[in-house]
């Protein structure tokens, strides 16, 4: 089917010829994003570059009842920014300007199509510091963090996106403008509109400023790698370190299949015999720095740990960050096709998850990597296998349904920090119950009346 | 997988934002291909000479993704489509790929040539005359961008077989390459000094043949293949304790002619050994151990490394030519921003891909200025010509330089050379 030459017309004079791609091989490079096994060619490809374009595209939409679907560079895992067939896809990479650094008020305008290492290197740059660090901070853009709510390695100390916007401008549906969200760190004026929208996974609205929330750089840090030979021992070193209060800003573990394919990849030398690895990194005061440090340390050779290997500067500490960033994708060494989840639990319920996706990894005849954010709960089980193998494939997808089941009777979510997308869909409905998903439903049609954001993606 | 690790090190999505000029929309399309979603279109086509092949993708790809060996293949599948016929295309590949670059003599040839044109004043004379303004721009621009011809190949430099300069530890061939031979015979030169200086035999052949790299990296497969037939002929791994190269656009391809000669049951056990022997110059030497210059006489220099794209990111050799340039006495080493970002020069990019290729040599200009360096020291002909002309251009005072060169007139200084 052909996508529609007046509205492609009418695409081209809202943003210009050039920012229009309707070629087979643009629309095939724009037919997937970072979600393994889905792919599904878009009408056309359209790149905003200001607010008033996104606005005038979205008019065109609604009027017409096209489907749009928001993009940044793709990186997402629940198939959030993958095309609906026909429909339009809106590129907000080249709204990629930081457009103020206010060091009285801590905070950062930006454009969505920034990438979120942008963002923490101008903060970095200023003495100040942003957070949130997902896997993919080196190409994800501020605008799909935002609208998939990113959660990333320092979550248990400093919290996730959300925490980090305090305004953003947004383009409805039907092509209004509507600030939300102030530099006021107290506000408390109507609804908090924002909120809705942050992990609204372009359902609702595209957004086209944000205002983030920046903190001072804590003045020291002390990485350090800790090695187990089982992983219960690691998960229950990790308890007694929160017991203990001490909130680590990263506390991140890998498994053995994990370990070694990260340094096959990094080469900075992880310790390979061992079955689990933990990651820790406290930052803050120097005198505090040190004490965590030690107690971590103590806390970990309690639980018999292996070894402690203490970075011994800011850059191989960096290598060490940097190289369990790249854990999912070093994973497909492995095999052509890695699913990943991100089923998460309370804290105290992780030593009981983590031993229960390893028996349905068994059961289902899997192999399996799992690594994740042990620090707040945050598993990441990658099945590794091959999209071809139709059998396999549907193994893959029973052992999910039970390590959602289990995720939800201990209390925990679906997804930690990929979204809902196409990937979780099918299992909303039974997490969030027939109230929320009501409540949900009615609030998409109120501001997107003719359906035309992401159709088809988080719920119907 | 498809994470995009690998856009943010890719230089044509860097300078475009579009995703198929990203190694991760290239293989998509490539996909398309092998699973008859799409043709070999044109664009397809146009889209893999857009690609410079500098590799920074496979760098920054966790999963270990083959991108030199699809790219390669993608381009062989155009080339075999027809797509990008046309007469005037043909003509020029049939000159350079299929014969210029096939046989020394014709090389040397055409180099001599140019020799006469530049040094019998008729290159200034024609500058001069003007008559230059009359070439449609491109080739006014090309020929700007003509290199000095040397006045000595290499096998006027440097003899069949030079002894190691005392014990003889290694035996070791050169490879003399084929643009490095016509333009920087005297790096050859500077190499087997170096190398001999380090207790090493080196043989080198005057009549040495093209590695192949250009044929295999513009889709001419078979040429290739021919091509690494010929040098492992004339170089018998078993004979060598290494097979020396200092040119990296070479090295990175003379390290897999095993994969190219996957299916020749007569080659391919010995293209494995000569896989194993094959060395750049640099790794050699700091493998070897090196023993750092004595002399102290030479001036205080300040210098920057700029990483040829096929050093660091077809062989991964990154601290091995900073560890040369560090023992070189009264040498400062001042890190290059974007050090390992490609310059433009990526083979014969600059010649097709002028408008890109230009950019990124501003790029590169730019940050090499930053450093205030007065020297900028890279391990390939291609990189050495690209920095070379772009200073010129821009009338900046720049000394471009191989490493080893840097390294051989230390020794020369210390007198024992």
């Amino acid at each position: 089917m052909q996508f529609s030459t007046e509205i492609l017309e009418q695409l081209q004079l809202a943003v210009g010829r050039e920012n229009v791609l309707t070629a087979k091989e643009d629309l095939i490079s724009y037919s997937f994003d970072g979600t393994a096994a889905m792919q599904q060619m878009p009408g056309c490809v359209v790149f905003a570059r200001a607010t008033e374009e996104v606005a005038a595209i979205l008019k065109l939409a609604h009027q017409t009842r096209t489907a749009v679907v928001t993009r940044g560079s793709g990186t997402g895992l629940s198939g959030g920014s993958l095309p609906s067939p026909q429909c339009v896809v809106l590129c907000t990479v080249k709204m990629n300007r930081i457009l103020e650094l206010d060091r009285a008020n801590l905070t950062m305008w930006v454009e969505p199509g920034v990438t979120t290492l942008q963002v923490a290197d101008a903060a970095s740059a200023a003495g100040l510091f942003y957070p949130p660090d997902p896997g993919s901070m080196r190409i994800s853009t501020i605008g799909g963090n935002v609208a998939e709510n990113s959660g990333g390695l320092r979550g248990l100390k400093y919290g996730i996106t959300r925490n980090y916007v305090m305004g953003l401008e947004v383009v409805l549906p039907n092509g209004e403008i509507m600030r939300t969200g102030n530099k006021c760190v107290k506000d408390v004026a109507g609804y908090s509109l924002k909120d809705l929208f942050i992990g609204s996974e372009g359902t609702l609205g595209v957004m086209t400023k944000v205002l983030l929330r920046l903190i001072p750089k804590p003045q020291a840090k002390k990485t350090m790698v800790a090695t187990f030979a089982q992983m219960d021992h690691a998960a229950e070193a990790v308890s007694a370190i929160i017991a203990a209060q001490i909130i680590p800003c990263t506390l991140e573990f890998l498994d053995r299949m994990t370990i070694h394919c990260v340094e096959d990849y990094a080469k900075i030398g992880l310790p390979l015999d061992c079955e689990a690895l933990l990651l820790m990194e406290t930052d803050g005061h120097p005198a505090a720095v040190a004490e965590e440090a030690a107690q971590m340390e103590r806390i970990c050779r309690e639980q018999g740990c292996l070894e402690v290997r203490v970075a011994k500067d800011d850059a191989e500490a960096t290598k060490l960050a940097s190289a369990r960033r790249t854990a999912f994708s070093a994973l497909a060494r492995v095999a052509p096709t890695t699913i990943l989840e991100d089923a998460t639990v309370p804290r105290s319920e992780l030593a009981k998850m983590i031993r229960f996706v390893a028996a349905v990894a068994r059961k289902y005849q899997l192999k399996i990597g799992t690594f994740g954010h042990m620090g707040d709960g945050n598993l990441h089980p990658t099945f590794l296998t091959d999209e071809r193998n139709k059998d396999e494939m549907h193994r893959v997808e029973e052992a999910f349904k039970e390590i959602f089941d289990e995720a939800i009777r201990l209390g925990g979510t679906i997804t930690g920090e990929h979204g809902v997308g196409l990937a979780k869909k099918s299992i909303l409905p039974k997490f969030a119950g027939d109230a929320q998903m009501r409540v949900m439903r009615e609030l998409r049609r109120v501001l997107d009346p003719n359906g035309i954001l992401n159709p088809g993606k988080m719920f119907d | 997988m498809h994470c995009g690790l690998c856009l943010p090190t890719c230089p044509t999505y860097d300078a475009t934002k579009l995703e198929r000029n990203s190694p991760r929309g290239r293989i998509a399309l490539m996909r398309a291909i092998a699973d008859d979603r799409l043709e070999p279109t044109r664009a397809f086509a146009d889209e893999m000479y857009f690609c410079l092949g500098c590799l920074a993708c496979m760098t920054a790809c966790p999963a270990g993704v083959n991108y030199a060996e699809l790219f390669e293949h993608a381009r062989a599948e155009a080339e075999a489509s027809g797509v990008l016929d046309s007469p005037k295309r043909s003509l020029l590949r049939n000159f350079t790929l299929r014969w210029l670059f096939m046989d020394l003599n014709r090389l040397q040839g055409v180099g001599l040539a140019l020799r006469l044109y530049q040094r019998l004043g008729l290159q200034s004379f024609v500058r001069r005359s003007g008559v230059l303004k009359l070439l449609p721009r491109r080739l006014r621009e090309l020929e700007a961008m003509m290199p000095s011809v040397q006045s000595h190949f290499s096998a006027d430099l440097i003899e069949p077989v030079t002894p190691a300069s005392g014990k003889r530890r290694f035996r070791v061939a050169l490879l003399t390459g084929c643009a490095q031979d016509l333009i920087f015979s005297g790096v050859n030169r500077d190499t087997v000094e170096v190398l001999a200086r380090n207790g090493c035999e080196v043989v080198t052949p005057p009549e040495q043949s093209c590695c192949g790299s250009l044929h295999a990296h513009n889709g001419e497969w078979e040429l290739a293949q021919q091509l690494a037939r010929k040098q492992i002929d004339q170089f018998p791994p078993d004979e060598y304790d290494a097979i020396v190269t200092n040119a990296a656009g070479c090295g990175s391809h003379l390290k897999h002619y095993a994969k190219l000669l996957h299916d020749d049951p007569v080659y391919h056990r010995r293209a494995e050994l000569w896989d194993a022997k094959v060395r750049d110059i640099h790794e050699w030497l700091t493998h070897i151990g090196l023993e750092p210059p004595a002399s102290n006489r030479l001036p205080v220099q300040r210098v920057t490394y700029h990483e040829a794209c096929h050093l660091c990111h077809g062989q991964k050799i990154t601290a091995q030519p900073r560890q040369i340039l560090r023992a070189i006495p009264n040498l400062k080493l001042v890190e290059l921003p974007e050090s390992t970002w490609c310059c433009g020069s990526a083979g014969i990019y600059n010649l097709i891909q002028p408008e890109m290729a230009a950019e990124l040599l501003d790029r590169k200009l730019e940050h090499i200025r930053s450093t205030g360096a007065e020297v900028v020291a890279t391990g390939n002909p291609g990189c050495l010509l690209q920095i070379i002309n772009g200073a010129k251009r821009q009338g900046m005072a720049l000394r471009v330089v191989h490493p080893i060169t840097l390294l051989a007139e230390a020794y020369r200084q210390e007198g024992s050379v």
